[in-house]
């Protein structure tokens, strides 16, 4: 590297932010337009904000999409974190090979398969359609990639640590929530923030699962979007980028400050 | 506790038939898949003991207290403690405390909360649980460190907040893996003897392993010397160092010249044994059931042997050889006298003139005698 930048490293860097972030940038500037047609600049406006908390339409789809989003990434975070707990504890259990390739097929499996089956599911056991089944869906295929997410932290977690809790006294509960919970919680809020950002952009296993009076937000806005882009879409959207950039840069703060710290006590300590 | 010395003395209930053990290991095999780590082992352990597992590293010291605690099964066999048999109690439920070899400290909590941790447990009133953490902080004299993290300390300190976490309980017994591995020479003897008072104190029973030698033979009323899942040898730390009953305690504890022979000719209370090396005829005092031919060994310590530039008058051993290496400690001298057939014997002397007149040096030739009952004979 000799500390300086060729000129085809920078050329590539661009071009592949450039790829990256080009549309959404595009997306956020014409969120702004003050004109109608979306590909023609009119000037700086608010008014597709303003006008979007008049449409009702999307507010409702987009109150719908926040529960649906908070419920499932809780039971799913609860449900995947159990999942991991046993991959890794129960190492030597029979047909753990194959429950552990069952928890994790969902990951690859194609979305349309994931959807189409929990339909016919739901159809079988004349379940109606709306909220609940959404829900379901989506606690189904995220509760995967919260486990992975466990799991990987639970592989490098110091079994010795819950022993210490029971050797003093400790019940296997207690020192769960004691002990092995604090300790990995950091994976278990990743993970949740997974699951919810999942269930927030999902659209097709949405769209089977979904009934009457529970479209989501991405719903919504496919089926808008087919009648024609407006503005108001890439205000929303705009507003969907916003909070998932300040989650996203919260969390890198709180690691960063948390690190920053750990590393101040380290030194505190050794100059002791 | 000045008297310590002459109560520890007097306590021996292993010598006593009517003494009921209350740690028992019976036939108690572990294994790992295929790998055997303690085999076939039986062991008693005394109420009030204090006791001390030796062995070289993955001999399976920490595999047996962690089936004592709880966290391995023995593959068979039964443990007993204190008459019950501890198969299937989970360890929340024993009497028994732990000192992890890798601690163990809950990072997530200050030294303090980690140390009161068992003692919420027990659901302790806050303020006795203060105290308690506070005598225990003392007691390891990490006081000023009682709001720090584990992360935020050395690996000594660390070691003496596993130390105090799993004695704050008081238990009946307490398991100590390596507990003073990581601390300097003063605060070990220290710990070492603080350790041994609260023990007496509370009647506690202790089960520790170390690998310092010198750490069990100061603190342990009786020692195990384990090899490889088994257990060698189970006595005093006097009669392990100077009746051991085979080749690898002796080896193992101490240092010791070791003679391999065949025993020449037999009478009552002593046997001669025709040296291996052909450089002497050995008489030594033993009651050993052994035939003439046999293979013996003859293990003698390195200060049970005398070094003289002359053959001393009047003694049953002698071998001549040359001053090959002279070790010089302050307290003692340490002598490595090559044989004429080429071994290297060690022998010890006390330093306890200032000056000696005409010393032994490099090249001398001199003269390694002993007594007849310096040494033991060994048949395996
Ligand atoms: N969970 C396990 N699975 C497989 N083998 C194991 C397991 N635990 C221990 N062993 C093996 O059993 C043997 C005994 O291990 P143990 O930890 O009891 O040794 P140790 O005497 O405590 O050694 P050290 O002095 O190094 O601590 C070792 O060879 C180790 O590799
Ligand atoms: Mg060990």
């Amino acid at each position: 590297m000799q500390g300086s930048w060729s000129r085809f490293n920078i050329v590539s860097l661009i071009l592949g932010f450039a790829f990256l972030y080009l549309p959404i940038v595009l997306l956020v500037i014409f969120s702004f337009n003050e004109s109608r047609l979306v590909t023609v600049w009119a000037g700086f406006s608010t008014r597709w904000y303003v006008s979007l908390f008049s449409n009702q339409g999307l507010l409702d789809a987009a109150w719908v999409t926040a529960r649906v989003a908070f419920i499932s990434a809780t039971v799913a975070t609860v449900l995947g974190t159990m999942a991991a707990l046993a991959l890794t504890r129960y190492t030597r259990f029979r047909g753990r090979l194959l429950f552990s390739g069952m928890v994790f097929a969902p990951l690859v499996m194609p979305e349309v398969i994931t959807g189409l089956s929990l339909l016919l599911l739901f159809v079988a056991v004349n379940f109606d359609r709306g909220f609940a089944t959404v829900t379901i869906a989506h606690i189904t295929f995220s509760m995967c990639f919260v486990a992975v997410v466990v799991q990987s932290r639970l592989l490098t977690f110091d079994r010795s640590l819950e022993e210490a809790a029971l050797d003093l006294g400790a019940t296997p509960v207690k020192a769960f929530f004691q002990v092995t919970l604090p300790i990995i919680l950091p994976a278990v809020v990743a993970g949740w923030m997974l699951a919810f950002t999942l269930s927030l952009d999902d659209l097709v296993i949405a769209s089977f699962t979904s009934g009457p009076g529970a479209t989501t937000l991405p719903m919504k806005i496919y089926s808008q979007v087919r009648l024609g882009v407006t503005p108001e879409i890439n205000a929303v959207c705009t507003i969907l980028i916003a909070i998932v950039t300040i989650g996203v840069i919260t969390a890198a703060i709180v690691n960063k400050r948390r690190e920053v710290q750990r590393l101040r006590d380290e030194q505190a300590a050794r100059r002791l | 506790m000045k008297s310590l010395g002459s109560i520890r003395r007097s306590f021996a209930p292993w010598n006593d038939p009517a003494a009921k053990p209350y740690i028992s290991f019976r036939g108690v095999t572990k294994r790992f898949g295929d790998f055997v780590a303690v085999d076939d082992l039986s062991l008693d352990i005394y109420e009030r003991e204090f006791f001390a597992l030796l062995g070289a590293s993955g001999c399976g010291k920490t595999t047996l207290l962690r089936m004592l605690a709880g966290f391995e099964e023995p593959s068979s066999g039964q443990i007993l403690l204190d008459g019950q048999d501890l198969c299937g109690i989970p360890p929340h439920k024993r009497p028994v405390n732990m000192m992890f070899q890798s601690y163990a400290l809950f990072p997530h909590m200050t030294v303090e909360a980690n140390i009161a941790f068992g003692l919420k447990q027990d659901g302790m009133p806050k303020p006795d649980i203060e105290k308690r953490v506070g005598e225990m902080l003392r007691l390891v004299k990490l006081e000023q460190f009682a709001k720090r993290k584990p992360h935020q300390l050395s690996g000594g300190q660390r070691q003496r907040v596993a130390l105090a976490r799993s004695i704050a309980k008081r238990p009946k017994v307490l398991l100590l893996d390596e507990p003073l591995g990581a601390l300097d020479k003063k605060l070990r003897e220290e710990t070492q003897f603080e350790l041994t008072d609260l023990q007496y104190e509370l009647g506690m029973t202790f089960v520790i392993v170390t690998h310092d030698q010198e750490e069990a033979m100061t603190m342990a009323d009786r020692i195990a010397i384990m090899d490889k899942g088994k257990v060698l040898q189970v006595a005093t730390p006097a009669e392990i160092y100077e009746a051991p009953n085979s080749r690898y305690v002796a080896d193992f504890v101490g240092s010791v010249n070791m003679f391999e022979g065949k025993v020449a000719e037999r009478s009552a209370g002593s046997m001669r044994i025709a040296d291996a090396g052909g450089a002497l005829t050995i008489k030594a005092d033993n009651t050993a059931d052994v035939a003439n031919g046999d293979t013996v060994w003859f293990a003698i310590r390195p200060e049970k042997l005398r070094v003289s530039s002359k053959r001393p008058a009047d003694v049953p051993n002698a071998v001549e050889g040359e001053i090959w290496d002279i070790g010089y400690v302050g307290d003692m001298t340490i002598y490595h006298v090559k044989l004429d057939d080429g071994r290297i014997v060690k022998a010890s002397t006390v330093n306890s003139q200032r000056v000696v007149e005409d010393p032994l040096t490099w090249h001398d030739r001199a003269w390694i005698s002993f007594a007849a009952d310096a040494g033991v004979v060994l048949i395996r």
